[in-house]
């Protein structure tokens, strides 16, 4: 019953005018940021968060959150009708969007895809109204050994769980902190880490350097660098039978977007995985239970249907840890923590008994988020067509003007300018060489909790390592962090000892 | 691709020995009473990255990894021209700031990027380079009031600041 209090007086936060136009704009800049190929609610989030300033946190959150949402829904507009994924998270979304599209079946695809979406939303946060006061409850108990050990786990999937390069990987998590180092120890108040005694950097590296130089300038070059060809849309004809008929085809594949919806919502909780591994796994699994698993691929609306309820609900999973417990299930939750910080919040437990206006606020917002990004989405897919044609010359230098600008307000110190550059530039060509990027943005985030919460354990315990593994809910969080930081190295063994499945 | 991935691995290599150099500036071990140094932390998060770097030099000398067995050229004829055409107006972009300001940059860039690299019509240009300063101006200078860098362009805006502000 208290839940449905607090989520009535959330509702009436969300309903506010001011969060309200905050929810329609963030919603608008979601879908478009989402349809332009090559740009996600990563990058939408790190180059916006700066702007955010105007408003008050909460309102701040909302609009951040709306854009989060609007994002995941946008991305199957372009899947669909360039064949280009808009958004890393609607890859899953061309395998049978566009060769509907390309079957003069694009408003279907659009319109299956955008309800899916709104499902996918709305089940997972229902599931989100459910289990975050409780989680947040227990979290409360939670001290330094608990806090380090949940780190601990979040780096350690990345390394168990993402599938990329074990070594590249844990350097990306290591360069991520040592970088959150910089500036003054907060425990002895000495300046470390001062490169070349260069001034700017004793007020340490800003999270959103770091972030708008990857998201920003790094993969906005790669982009560029990435989309060469130029590519053929598809022709979209809007009418309300096409509506109908979508609706018939929802209630064919219900099983597909329930098992996308609640698969999505526990991928998104764990910080490696998030909504394109989701959206994958989802259509997977829809192509497996379904009867007619031999026309996935070709164009079949479940395989449309399961990606899209998978990558929003994996987006509202994403926010339950990084709201509850202070740790982001996605590197977009990640930038969304560390903007609380800016905004002068305290992420974790205690938000949800000191801040409840914000954390009720945003989770009414959601559900309003989720009813406005499909409203908006089906009704102006003809102008989403259209921006989709806009010619990416004169997005991109929008953007690297935005990234300056962002890159300057938070301190106000053109050192971070030139910083934000560096990091862009060696982004760029790390990444080519398959340096994956989002663990750093994570671990600069949480370095500076980390940390304290490491050298606080070891110096309650003397130094004592063990106090990890022998504490009732650290030690168990501990041992599975282990586990998954050791799973690859178990991979050639099994190949050895069972060389069948590595067909 | 492969001779890349060698010299990226050297470099960072030689980029985590360097972050261990320098966080021994502060203590690294145990500080009785205090618990770990104020250079623990770091120093033994740079040992882990040199260590990773040797595992990726080792996967290169192996070639277990993608990019140690490509035989593509890391930046072909037009990723270069991008790199050099892109990052540098990105970095002119930058450093004029220093000297005429974010609002004198800005409308410098775009034209050079949509005219130039984009070839859009001298219209569609103008439009995009003084109408994006306009917007910024207003966002941040005037509802923020996050003061934007002006250079030797600062005495135009004290007409401005004096209406707005």
């Amino acid at each position: 019953m208290d839940i449905i209090a607090l989520l009535l007086e959330g509702f009436a936060i969300a309903f506010q005018p001011i969060n309200l136009v905050v929810v329609v704009i963030g919603v608008i800049v979601g879908l478009f940021i989402g349809a332009m190929p090559g740009l996600g609610s990563v990058n939408g989030v790190a180059i916006l968060l700066p702007m955010t300033f105007l408003v008050p946190p909460t309102s701040a959150i909302i609009f951040l959150a709306a854009l989060y949402y609007g994002a995941m829904y946008g991305g199957a507009i372009s899947s669909i009708m360039l064949g280009i994924p808009g958004a890393s998270t609607a890859v899953a979304t061309t395998f049978d969007g566009r060769p509907l599209a390309l079957k003069g079946q694009a408003d279907k695809a659009l319109i299956t895809a955008a309800m899916a979406s709104f499902i996918g939303g709305t089940i997972s946060v229902l599931l989100f109204t459910g289990f975050a006061p409780p989680l947040a409850q227990i979290a409360l108990d939670f001290g330094d050994h608990e806090i380090f050990a949940l780190m601990l786990l979040a780096f350690a999937t990345f390394v168990g769980l993402s599938g990329d390069d074990i070594p590249k990987t844990i350097f990306s998590i290591c360069i991520g902190l040592v970088f959150s180092a910089v500036g003054l120890d907060i425990m002895s108040g000495e300046p470390r880490l001062v490169f070349f005694d260069i001034i700017g950097f004793m007020h340490g590296i800003n999270f959103l350097v770091l972030a708008i130089g990857i998201y920003g300038i790094g993969e906005m070059m790669w982009t560029i660098e990435s989309n060469r060809g130029d590519s053929t849309m598809s022709k979209a004809v809007l009418s309300i039978n096409g509506v109908l008929d979508s609706l018939r085809e929802m209630g064919r594949t219900w099983f597909s977007w329930t098992t996308g919806s609640l698969l999505g919502f526990f991928v998104g909780i764990l910080p490696a995985a998030g909504a394109t591994p989701g959206s994958l796994m989802a259509y997977g699994v829809a192509k497996m239970t379904s009867k007619e698993s031999d026309n996935f691929g070709k164009g079949e609306i479940a395989g449309v249907v399961a990606p899209e309820s998978a990558n929003n609900a994996a987006s509202t999973g994403a926010l339950l840890p990084m709201l509850t417990l202070g740790i982001p299930g996605s590197p977009t939750t990640a930038i969304l923590l560390g903007g609380m910080v800016i905004w002068g919040l305290v992420p974790g437990p205690l938000l949800f008994v000191e801040e409840k206006e914000f954390v009720w606020g945003l989770i009414g917002s959601l559900y309003v988020a989720n009813l406005f990004a499909l409203l908006i989405n089906v009704a102006f897919i003809p102008i989403f067509l259209w921006v989709l044609k806009m010619p990416f010359t004169i997005l991109a230098p929008i953007i690297f003007v935005l990234s300056l600008v962002g890159g300057y307000s938070p301190t106000q110190d053109m050192h971070d300018v030139w910083l934000m550059l560096i990091f862009g530039v060696g982004a760029y060509l790390l990444r080519k060489l398959d340096y994956p990027l989002a663990p750093a943005v994570l671990a600069i985030v949480l370095g500076p909790i980390a940390e304290p919460a490491l050298r606080q354990s070891l110096l309650i315990s003397n130094g004592d390592f063990t106090v990890f593994f022998t504490r009732p809910i650290a030690g168990p969080i501990t041992i599975i962090a282990i586990i998954l930081l050791l799973l690859p190295a178990f991979k050639p063994l099994k190949n050895r000892f069972f060389p069948k499945n590595n067909r | 691709m492969r001779r890349a991935e060698i010299v990226a691995a050297i470099l960072m290599a030689v980029l985590s020995v360097y972050l261990m150099w320098k966080s021994t500036e502060l203590p690294i071990w145990w500080i009785p009473d205090e618990g770990p140094g104020g250079g623990a932390f770091s120093f033994w998060l740079s040992a882990i990255m040199l260590i990773c770097c040797l595992c990726t030099m080792v996967n290169w000398y192996r070639s277990a990894t993608p990019p140690s067995k490509s035989e593509e050229s890391f930046m072909d004829a037009y990723a270069l021209r991008m790199f050099f055409l892109v990052g540098g107006g990105v970095t002119v972009m930058i450093g004029l700031v220093h000297i005429i300001g974010m609002y004198g940059s800005i409308p410098l860039f775009l034209l050079f990027y949509l005219r130039f690299l984009g070839r859009h019509s001298w219209i569609t240009t103008l439009l995009v380079a003084l109408l994006a300063p306009v917007v910024i101006f207003f966002f941040f200078d005037i509802a923020l009031r996050i003061v934007l860098p002006k250079g030797y362009l600062e005495p135009l805006f004290l007409p401005l600041y004096s209406f707005f502000l």
